[in-house]
């Protein structure tokens, strides 16, 4: 398939809302789900690392 | 059948050998996104022809069709191990089953939205209530429910086993999405793609459907593997084993 321009890529054949509408909204969520995902672990990791402070400030 | 080898499996049911074991492969499940993506897109925007009949607007078929396979396919995985955790009482199960459902409802989610965006401009509606469409929307309600009812639960063993049985009762709605355009009259249309009988598109279509849903699929693995790992360090938090890993001790 040869797009005669950009502007008709973008444009999708007067599909535009709907196919971009449709892939932004994956394409969005698909990279803000990973992201939360690793937070998750990051958070739990933070958490974990300064009872292991706390811990030993304790047992000197 | 060696007791070895039930041995062997049974390691690998343990949170503390999963644990690196997922750590490994994450990077590989990212890599094989990528494999898949690029030229799945490709083909999506560029290598596929216009239909004939909808023009540019079919191309939402590429993440429309992929989406709602990993939504119901999720499902039955999520019930699988919910229902071997609560039948052999493995801990690792119900951490798999709850790292897998928000990844379910992110499919359904899609499956739904761009179902949407593509019934407006061909059928005229964002929505009917339509067989294949109303059981598409209670998967997602499925995924909504086992998730509330998990956070609902304060001590993790009982969240799962309530979670288990949501879930394997919930399975009942996976053939009725699947049948429902044979078994109904549906504005959805049938199956452009299945076991029984040749695909009813062209190959270059087939192709790029195929790379789009093996790229989410391998998505699908390395977010879910990602959570289990968040999910083992919360449930484990205070095992000698967890405090011993290096992230934890760096």
């Amino acid at each position: 398939m040869n797009w005669e321009s950009p502007a008709a890529f973008f444009a999708m054949g007067g599909y535009g809302l709907y196919v971009w509408g449709s892939f932004g909204v994956c394409a969005v969520l698909m990279i803000v789900e990973p992201i939360l995902a690793s937070k998750r672990r990051n958070d739990i990791l933070r958490s974990l690392r300064r009872e292991r402070i706390a811990e030993n400030l304790e047992q000197p | 059948m060696s007791n070895n080898k039930i041995i062997h499996w049974f390691k690998y049911a343990s949170p503390q050998s999963f644990y690196p074991l997922a750590g490994k492969l994450i990077p590989w499940f990212w890599g094989l996104t990528a494999v898949f993506l690029i030229p799945g897109l490709w083909i999506t925007f560029f290598a596929a022809p216009t239909d004939a009949q909808q023009g540019e607007g079919y191309r939402i078929i590429f993440i429309h069709v992929p989406a709602a396979w990993m939504s119901m396919f999720i499902y039955i995985v999520m019930a699988a191990w919910a229902g071997l955790g609560l039948a052999l009482n493995t801990r690792l199960s119900g951490m798999m089953a709850q790292g897998l459902a928000p990844t379910g409802a992110i499919m359904a989610f899609v499956s739904l939205w761009t179902g949407a965006f593509w019934g407006k401009p061909m059928w005229g509606a964002w929505w009917v209530w339509d067989a294949r469409l109303t059981s598409a929307l209670i998967l997602f309600f499925l995924y909504i429910g086992f998730i509330a009812l998990q956070a609902a639960i304060d001590d993790a063993r009982r969240a799962d086993k309530a979670g288990a049985i949501l879930a394997l009762v919930g399975v009942v709605n996976v053939p009725i999405i699947y049948f429902s355009v044979k078994w109904w009259n549906t504005l959805h249309q049938g199956a452009s793609v299945s076991l029984t009988k040749a695909p009813t598109m062209a190959a270059t279509m087939l192709w790029g459907m195929l790379l789009m849903a093996l790229a989410f699929w391998m998505y699908s693995i390395a977010v879910a593997l990602t959570r289990v790992r968040a999910i083992i360090l919360e449930r484990e938090a205070h095992t000698e084993w967890v405090k011993e890993l290096d992230e934890v001790k760096a």
